[in-house]
């Protein structure tokens, strides 16, 4: 039946990331779909940071693939993008407000008065004082994820893409963060989550997308390690899409 | 392919010979300069040979950043190379020419000048694609081999009205030139044309099975344990 | 105002302001301007008749060291927690990114040459023989076709080791004929003569490698 046949917001088809000898990515094929939090998981050097790289269209693939909500050129539908990463992405010698005004600016979202709402409500969003002046430099871990946050947010994307949004960040802002994204993800965004500490979305996460030496190895609802698949040839271990 | 180029080899070490005996034995002795003059055979025609491949490595850089084809950004590098080899000869013979002849080791002549801008930039090119760290190197040296390329014109000019205005001793070639010395030039040319050519393809074929391995290495994939092999 | 140019206005007056919080960077430039015209002054005496005749290129070697300081530090800020990652993503063209750079670098070194100069005018006893107002032209132009090929390749020099040789070693070579326009002018103007065709070829020097970086730089942003 065709009908009603979910059209996946990202299709990532045979991609290869290498950088000389290394490849990051040796030929990641999966569709993920929308409304849904996806945890990316995996040791270091799995290839996760690389493969949202290249969905945020910050590295060309060397071959293959990726469609982002129907386009193949990440700039077309950057206006419905949002990416965060675990360094701030902020300037630390301007405050949360004035940052957040230079990147509304690129995001086209001019007029000061409209500017200006945008900004607080997505500072209120993430539960910060929009009132704060002191510089961004200053600011907790814990608040400057969040500010980082409500910049990935200030357009309204309908994806996020987050790479290690909890590292170092305490326990108590880190779940907060965890029940503010899955607010997010209840409002109709995709969120994309690469993280070291899957348990912190063990109950907020749809699907845990496992990585291994630049490949997808397995897809789980719960947050269970598929088994080691070794040396099988050919082919990859993939929990089919679970929709 | 296999068969082509052992008798280019061979036909292109014949015509080299060839054109050795034309430059130290057939050509005509310089009047006031005397032997050390047959060194020009080498400088020039090297010079030519230089500003060819630099040629050609703008027109490949061009073309990768164009069309992203991997077989253009091996010729720019393969050109880029060669070029700054026979560079390096024009600025070494410039030297031991001028030495005898005027008594000093460099003379600010425009060819010679030029021809070591040229090397800087070449040089910087290569020093770009090795100490490069992004996976994207072959753009990178695309961007600066156009931003070279496009310089050249204003370092022959620049440098043309510089030596107008503080003349220097001009090394060879300066007004005409006898034919009989221009026959020999040229066939050094041709010589040293072929001889670039054949390092060319050598080092061209060698960059294309280095970079096979490399990436056949990088996929190594659930057949290998964990990890690549590195 | 367009957009993209909006948006270059935006970061430029960003990069304005946060150079003006952080004083020390602009306080510790300023002070290697002075330390650099003191040591030239120590390395050429002035009171030699020789170095009054050479000190159009003086002047300009000064200038070139300071703008490779000032060069390097271009990007810093936006390296920094990775900032520059959320210019790629958003909308904003990588252009007007670039003149927003350049522009604010050409700012800066305008201001280290103008406070050099008055010091090379004072050690050397300086009077300009010729037409002042091309000395002047000159230097404008010369200043930007450093600062926007340094810019291009300070943006490169972000994809390769060793960050802080490669800007230098890629910006020298590709420099010498605005170099040698902007010292064979300033030599000529000291001296009473005209600088109409350096002048010239500097203009089409900028206006060919200016063209050319705002076509490439988005390639070299992007290139990971």
């Amino acid at each position: 039946m065709t009908e009603n046949t979910p059209v996946p917001v990202i299709t990532v088809t045979n991609l290869i990331k290498q950088f000389g000898r290394f490849a990051a990515l040796r030929g990641v094929t999966a569709e993920f779909f929308g409304g849904k939090l996806y945890a990316i998981l995996g040791d270091n050097g799995a290839g996760k940071t690389t493969l949202l790289r290249a969905m945020a269209g910050l590295n060309q693939p060397s071959s293959g693939h990726i469609s982002i909500l129907g386009s193949s050129k990440f700039h077309d539908v950057c206006q419905q993008v949002g990416y965060m990463a675990h360094p701030s992405l902020l300037y630390d010698e301007m405050s949360g407000m004035e940052n957040l005004e230079y990147f509304a600016r690129l995001y086209g979202i001019t007029g000061s008065t409209r500017c200006a709402e945008v900004i607080r409500a997505v500072i209120l969003s993430v539960g910060l004082d929009p009132d704060l002046v002191r510089p961004v430099g200053q600011y907790s871990q814990g608040m400057r994820q969040r500010m980082s946050l409500a910049r990935a947010l200030l357009n309204d994307p309908k994806i996020l893409l987050l790479d290690e949004p909890f590292s170092n960040v305490d326990t108590h802002s880190a779940t907060e963060m965890v029940r503010l994204l899955a607010r997010t993800r209840d409002q109709g965004k995709t969120l994309f989550i690469v993280t070291h500490q899957a348990s912190l979305l063990e109950g907020a996460a749809d699907e845990f997308v496992w990585m291994e030496s630049g490949k997808i190895v397995g897809r789980t609802r719960e947050l269970k390690r598929p088994e080691s698949h070794g040396a099988s040839a050919g082919g990859e271990v993939n929990g089919g899409n679970l929709k | 392919m296999k068969r082509v180029f052992p008798i280019l080899g061979v036909l292109t070490a014949i015509l080299l010979s060839y054109a050795l005996y034309q430059a130290l034995v057939v050509a005509p002795t310089e009047r006031t300069m005397g032997d050390v003059q047959r060194i020009f055979y080498y400088h020039v025609p090297s010079a030519w040979t230089a500003f060819i491949l630099f040629f050609i490595n703008f027109g490949a850089s061009v073309f990768y950043l164009i069309k992203r084809r991997p077989a253009a950004d091996i010729v720019a590098l393969v050109t880029a190379e060669v070029g700054v080899v026979f560079c390096t000869v024009v600025l070494v013979t410039g030297p031991i020419w001028a030495r005898p002849v005027w008594g000093i080791w460099w003379t600010w002549d425009m060819r010679l000048t030029s021809t070591l801008v040229l090397w800087l930039i070449y040089v910087s090119y290569l020093f770009l694609r090795r100490f490069s760290s992004s996976g994207e190197t072959p753009l990178l040296a695309a961007s600066l081999a156009v931003l070279g390329a496009l310089c050249v014109p204003f370092v022959y000019f620049s440098i043309w009205f510089f030596r107008t205005q503080h003349p220097q001793p001009v090394m060879g070639g300066g007004g005409s030139i006898d034919p009989r010395m221009l026959h020999v030039l040229l066939i050094n040319w041709l010589a040293f044309s072929c001889f670039a050519f054949l390092v060319c393809w050598s080092r061209y074929r060698l960059e294309k099975l280095q970079r096979d391995v490399d990436h056949a290495h990088a996929l190594e994939s659930l057949l290998a344990p964990r990890g690549s092999v590195r | 105002m367009s957009a993209p140019a909006g948006i270059t206005r935006v970061s430029l007056l960003k990069d304005l302001r946060l150079e003006w919080r952080s004083k020390d960077a602009i306080n510790s430039m300023l002070f290697f301007s002075l330390l650099v015209v003191v040591v030239f002054s120590f390395s050429f005496d002035p009171s030699a008749e020789e170095s009054r005749q050479i000190a159009g290129g003086l002047i300009w070697v000064a200038f070139l060291f300071a703008a490779v300081v000032a060069l390097n530090q271009t990007w810093a800020r936006e390296i920094r927690n990775q900032v520059l990652d959320a210019y790629r993503v958003s909308p904003a063209p990588a252009n007007s990114l670039f003149m927003a750079k350049t522009l604010g670098n050409f700012i800066f070194v305008s201001v280290l040459e103008a406070l050099m100069t008055p010091l090379f005018i004072v050690f050397y006893r300086l009077r300009a023989l010729g037409p002042a107002w091309q000395l002047l032209l000159a230097a404008v132009l010369g200043t930007w076709a450093l600062v926007v090929n340094g810019t291009f390749f300070a943006a490169m020099s972000l994809r390769t080791r060793s960050r802080e040789i490669m800007l230098p070693l890629l910006l020298f070579p590709i420099s010498i004929p605005a170099l040698l326009a902007m010292v064979q002018s300033t030599t000529a103007i000291l001296n009473g003569e005209g600088a109409r065709f350096w002048i010239v070829l500097l203009v089409t020097y900028d206006l060919v490698f200016t063209t050319v970086c705002l076509i490439l730089f988005e390639t070299v942003l992007n290139a990971e």
